[in-house]
């Protein structure tokens, strides 16, 4: 016995352990894998003896190789008799080699079972402890059933050491064997009050993981983490009982309220950052989402940190010079955005100073602020800066993601934010010549979009495109390049669609045909094919208008001499569509020669305009009558015979097929919310058509296909900008138009005020201007009525304004008439002092059948006393009340909430309510005041004149839906003839547009049919004639009649 | 949950390993070399944190090593820095002013301290003082049981 130890110590002395591995290994650089291998066949050996100090240190050693990434999965019995030395030295080794190389599927895992067990119930803790440890890695759901009982059992062991490993593994235990979490709950829930601070957080570990993947079930554990986080100093415990929390608000938003003491006082006192960012995080972020809006909202208001506030923390973060705290700014800052854009988006200036950043996280981070900071405002701003980091950006991956970024957010919410789509356009064309990028068909598809859907922008487009094409070996001449090629599908589709747009077809059609295209990819070449051939249709079609009719024929030369080249195509599509092409081109060729012209037959091959439908279009089809398409077509198979041959349990699953679609389930509610959405997304779309609810109407009773509307998309290019455009200029140009619509504004401003009408500057006056001020230079042209309020704020905003202008017009003479009449009274008052009030019918609201009109006044001083105590009251008639605070009685008169000093004007808004629009009102209304001076009450009476024009809403009408209604014979007819009315027609017809609201819908010669809108939806028809008679229909005569009088009555006045 | 932390030198050499997820011995080697490659190629200046995959990479490096985390997309990184750093500082208390080579030579201590501060990816106790005093009366017992044993081979020798 002495002697086989004094042995195997001998040759233990020789053996190599684990520090003269390392060292030989650092020694053979150059034959690593060499040595390697010898010291391998050396491990091999040394594990063979029955020395457990040999097997041991070879363990050691192969745990080494492991990490080197060498295979010693044929060691692992070895490695399992190592681990069961009774040595607590080898049992260690046994274990880290353990969970270094076992892993679930290693087969004598199932042998240590019952190893493991002994050891963890070792008397000493040390050995509990490395066989914890070991298990945590390699745990298999078999050792987890079998030992879940044993491990629970150390949860209350003696020693916290023992009992917070046990707690921390159960965790791998519940993941392993699931059943075992309903025994060891209570267990679990005893140690977060351990005594232990070790045992106590490794509890909290546990369970912030379990409520993380089921936050439901621990609900009831919220007062314990309460009091947890309340007494607890550890900021590692707290960032995990807020992590906890974060998970459980959503479930319970009483506890929100809870929690806002605490984590107030947190961020407070806190001087750890991590501990900060956490309650930010879960405050702001884990908390502020989507499904609960109002516990976000109440959380910052007890917190009485609004999201800004918020936001502004973030900011120092942002600003920090450490890399790290930047990057987690705009982490949480990115995820703020999606609740509160707007107040983010106030930190523009910092989030395009991250792009400058060195650090490419950080600027991928602040790509995707970007994202959802853009305006029309700041569009063009914004991608020109990050058309400079194209420039800059070195290595392709930040590159191409900087590409798709800005197509990104140009294209977002289809377009939205493009004010110019030449600007676009330009930046799609400067794009191309990016090196190596994977996103050509990206940008072809960018472009092909903008080019169908934009119809003004074709033009432009297509000079674009044909220069590309001229260009394209700029674009192929490098193979690297290939995925940009794919622009010149989206360049060859739209110069032959658009071919009528081209300056000189004939110089793009011949670089289309050249020979280096047969080295494009096969769809391109499909393409360049088929459009070469619209584009011999357009040039033959010029060519044949001039005398030459050589010209013409070389054209048809040309086609004959290139597209061989393409006939020979490898690709089948390439190959079909050029020779089908080139014997058209031959016949046509021979045509030519008999001299018959053909121009007018080519191009009608290819005419007729590719058009977006409407989307509803199909629904206004009508269902022909006698199809019930929820009959069914053939009767389904009576279900009880095949369910009787199948046997159920593959059966029930396919059940539902059978019954029809279940429809019903859809609830009404979600319909409505769906619908709402996607009217929202129209609304955001200018590109979707909207159906006027009026045609609509009309649609739905006619029958055929032919009153689809098709949309019209029309948009005003005001430039041409020659040669390759550079988009920065758009930028300039936008800048210009900016300000010289902005001048404008104020100009317009400036008159108003000389207009007495500086109450109503206000709003204009701010400095800045406000989105909605940007008007788009590419104005589109949106049918509509049921626009949401929020995109046709601006519309409305116009239509007011005029209308208030009209009306006051009106009023001022009305008053001046007025004065007059009751001039007595009123000279008594004060020598001079006289107080105007116009009342402008501003907003009008339905509500309910009565509809509230808003009446502002404006007041101004004209005398040079100081006025104050102002009061206005107007005696209610049936229809139209004057709406008073509740409790005040109908006579009451309200008090104007300004006083007012000499000179100065203000404006004042009172509501109506009014229940019929078809008639006029006028109101009898007095105004009474104090002079400051004289302390006297003094009185001003007016009359407030509701015309029925005023209940009209200027609304666009197609001419065949204009048609339609008049068909229809619901409308009533009247005519009046104005008298001695001496003007040019169209200044009549403008007139009748200003005053009225009437808008054009057709004017033939010398005719014109016009069409408005009352609130409550009468359409309103004229037919004026030049000898000035109004033919009129309306589906409310008394309307009809009150609005012709009108009409007459403004012609009388000039 | 940390699903694995890395030590790993300037030169691409992996130092230690320690994974908290069952993961292919395949992918393990895939993974390594992907996000060593990632993470030299960084300069000094930027930021700790990565996203990679589905995962949070946190690293930092303490002279010519690496010690680089993975984490979960809702763990909070400035955490697990903290424990990039507790680590080093445990390291260093035991080594008394660690080196790179020190964590070579005697890697299995390394993994040793590691696994008495974290396990199975979360943290095992917060206090550094009650980890080294587990690792040393660990160590005494080893000690303990190597003593006897080195008598005897004197004896052999002798």
């Amino acid at each position: 016995m002495a002697l086989k130890i004094v042995k195997g110590s001998i040759d233990r002395m020789f053996d190599k352990n684990l520090q003269d591995l390392v060292r030989g290994i650092r020694n053979h650089k150059e034959d690593e894998a060499k040595y390697i291998s010898t010291c391998i066949d050396e491990i091999k050996q040394e594990l063979k003896q029955d020395n457990i100090a040999v097997k041991a240190n070879a363990v050691c050693k192969l745990t080494y190789l492991q990490m080197l990434g060498y295979d010693v999965s044929w060691a692992a019995f070895n490695i399992v008799e190592v681990m069961s030395s009774s040595k607590f030295t080898y049992k260690r080794i046994g274990y880290l080699a353990a969970s270094q190389c076992f892993h679930e599927s290693t087969d004598v895992i199932m042998l240590t079972t019952n190893q493991i067990r002994k050891d963890l119930s070792s008397p000493n803790q040390y050995d509990t402890g490395v066989a914890l440890t070991g298990l945590s890695c390699f745990v298999t759901p078999d050792l987890a059933r079998d030992l879940a009982n044993d491990i629970m059992t150390l949860m209350s062991h003696t020693k916290p050491y023992i009992r917070k490993k046990a707690v921390l593994i159960m965790y791998k235990v519940f993941l392993k064997y699931p059943e075992s979490l309903r025994p060891a709950f209570p267990r679990l829930k005893e140690k977060l009050e351990d005594p232990d601070p070790g045992v106590q957080s490794a509890a909290v570990n546990v369970i912030c993981e379990l409520a993380r993947r089921n936050p439901k079930n621990y609900l009831s554990l919220a007062p314990l983490f309460f009091k947890l986080m309340t007494s607890s100093t550890n900021n590692w415990v707290l960032i995990k009982i807020i992590k906890l929390f974060g998970a459980l608000t959503p479930l319970e938003p009483r506890l929100g309220k809870k929690l806002i003491e605490p984590l107030t006082n947190l961020i407070h006192s806190t001087s750890a950052m991590s501990l900060l960012y956490e309650c930010v995080n879960t405050v702001y972020i884990d908390v502020n989402t989507p499904p609960l809006p109002s516990l976000s909202l109440s959380l910052c208001l007890y917190l009485s940190l609004p999201p800004q506030l918020c936001v502004q923390k973030l900011r120092i973060l942002i600003e920090d010079s450490d890399q790290n705290l930047k990057y987690l700014g705009l982490l949480a800052m990115s995820k703020i955005l999606k609740t509160h854009p707007k107040s983010v988006q106030s930190h523009k200036d910092l989030i395009l100073q991250c792009l400058d950043d060195k650090d490419e996280s950080i600027r991928l981070r602040a790509l995707d602020l970007l994202y959802g900071m853009v305006s029309k405002k700041n569009l063009m701003e914004i991608v020109k800066k990050l058309m400079l980091h194209v420039d800059k950006a070195e290595g392709t991956t930040y590159r191409d993601e900087l590409l798709t970024k800005i197509i990104d957010i140009c294209s977002q919410s289809n377009y939205q934010y493009i004010t110019n789509f030449e600007w676009y356009i330009s930046i799609l064309v400067e794009l191309t010549r990016l090196e190596g990028t994977r996103h050509g068909h990206l940008i072809a598809s960018q472009m092909l979009d903008v080019a169908i859907r934009v119809k003004a922008i074709r033009g432009f487009a297509v000079a674009q495109m044909a220069t590309l094409l001229d260009n394209a070996h700029l674009l192929t001449g490098n193979m690297q390049r290939m995925g940009i090629c794919e622009v010149l599908y989206a360049a060859a589709w739209i110069c032959g669609e658009f071919s009528e747009h081209l300056e000189n077809p004939m110089q793009t059609l011949e670089a289309m045909l050249r020979p280096k295209v047969a080295t494009l990819p096969g769809h391109i070449q499909a393409v360049y094919v088929q459009n070469a051939a619209k584009l011999f249709a357009t040039v033959l079609k010029s060519q044949e208008g001039n005398t030459d009719s050589t010209a013409a024929q070389e054209t048809s030369q040309l086609m004959i001499d290139r597209l061989p080249l393409f006939v020979q195509s490898a690709n089948l599509e390439v190959q079909e569509r050029a020779s089908c092409i080139l014997q058209l081109v031959k016949y046509i060729q021979k045509l030519q020669q008999k001299d018959v012209e053909v121009a007018e037959e080519v191009s009608a091959l290819f005419a007729g305009e590719l058009n977006p439908v409407a989307p509803k279009a199909q629904k206004k089809v009508p269902v022909p009558e006698g199809l019930d398409l929820d009959s069914w077509i053939n009767e389904p198979p009576s279900e009880s015979e095949s369910e009787d041959e199948q046997p159920k349990a593959i059966f029930a699953k396919e059940e539902p097929k059978h019954s029809r679609p279940r429809r019903e389930e859809v609830d009404e509610k979600e319909l409505a919310k769906r619908r709402e959405a996607r009217k929202q997304e129209q609304a955001n779309n200018p590109f979707y058509i909207k159906a006027s609810p009026s045609s609509q109407k009309v649609y739905q009773e006619a029958p055929g296909v032919e009153h689809i509307p098709v949309v019209q998309i029309d948009l005003s290019v005001p430039l041409k900008v020659p040669g390759l455009p550079m988009s920065d200029q758009y930028v300039k140009l936008e800048e210009e138009r900016r300000q010289k619509e902005r001048a404008e504004k104020k100009k317009k401003e400036k008159k108003k005020r000389k207009e007495k009408r500086s109450g109503r500057g206000k709003k204009h006056d701010s400095g800045p201007e406000s989105e909605e001020d940007i008007t788009p230079a590419h104005q589109v042209d949106i049918v509509t009525e049921e626009m949401p309020e929020k995109s046709s704020k601006h519309k409305k905003k116009k239509q007011k304004k005029e209308k208030e202008e009209k009306e006051k017009k009106k009023k001022k003479k009305h008053h001046h008439h007025h004065h007059h009449s009751d001039g007595g009274g009123e000279e008594a008052v004060q020598n001079g002092t006289v107080e105007e009030e116009e009342p402008l019918l501003t907003s009008l609201k339905n509500k309910s059948s009565t509809y509230q009109v808003v009446v502002s006044v404006i007041f101004e001083n004209k005398c040079d006393s100081f006025l104050k105590s102002m009061e206005f009251n107007v005696l209610d008639s049936l229809n139209s009340k004057l709406q008073r605070p509740e409790g005040s009685g109908p006579h009451d008169g309200l008090t104007v909430p300004f006083q007012l000093p000499p000179g100065v004007s203000n404006e004042a808004r009172f509501v109506f309510t009014v229940q019929s629009i078809i008639m006029p009102q006028k109101l009898k209304g007095t105004l009474t005041f104090i002079v400051k001076d004289s302390s006297t009450h003094e009185k001003l009476d007016f009359k407030l004149h509701f015309t029925c024009t005023s209940y009209l809403i200027t609304t666009p009408c197609y001419s065949d839906a204009f048609a339609k209604l008049l068909e229809s014979g619901d409308l009533k007819c009247s005519s009046v003839r104005l008298e001695g009315v001496n003007m040019p027609f169209h200044h009549l017809l403008a007139r009748i547009c200003f005053h009225h609201h009437f808008s054009v819908v057709e004017r033939i010669d010398s005719c014109a049919s016009m069409y408005s809108r009352s609130i409550q939806g009468h359409h309103v028809c004229l037919l004026v004639k030049v000898t000035v008679s109004i033919d009129a229909k309306c589906d409310e005569p008394t309307l009809l009649g009150n609005v012709l009088d009108e009409i007459k009555q403004t012609f009388s006045q000039c | 949950m940390m699903h694995f932390m890395l030590l790993f030198s300037r030169q691409g050499k992996l130092r230690l390993q320690k994974w908290y997820t069952a993961t292919a011995e395949r992918d393990k080697k895939k993974m390594v070399r992907e996000l060593m490659q990632i993470v030299l190629a960084r300069k000094p200046k930027m930021c700790s944190f990565l996203e990679w995959r589905d995962l949070k990479i946190v690293y930092k490096r303490y002279a010519s090593l690496y010690f680089c985390c993975a984490i979960e997309e809702q763990d909070n990184e400035l955490i697990t820095l903290e424990v990039i750093h507790r680590f080093v500082e445990l390291l260093d208390k035991y080594f008394g002013s660690v080196c790179e080579l020190d964590i070579i030579f005697n890697f299995e201590k390394a993994y040793f301290i590691l696994d008495e501060f974290l396990m199975g990816g979360e943290i095992q106790d917060t206090s550094k003082k009650s980890v080294l005093k587990a690792i040393e009366q660990a160590d005494l017992l080893q000690e303990e049981d190597e003593s006897p044993r080195s008598v005897l081979e004197e004896m052999g020798l002798a």
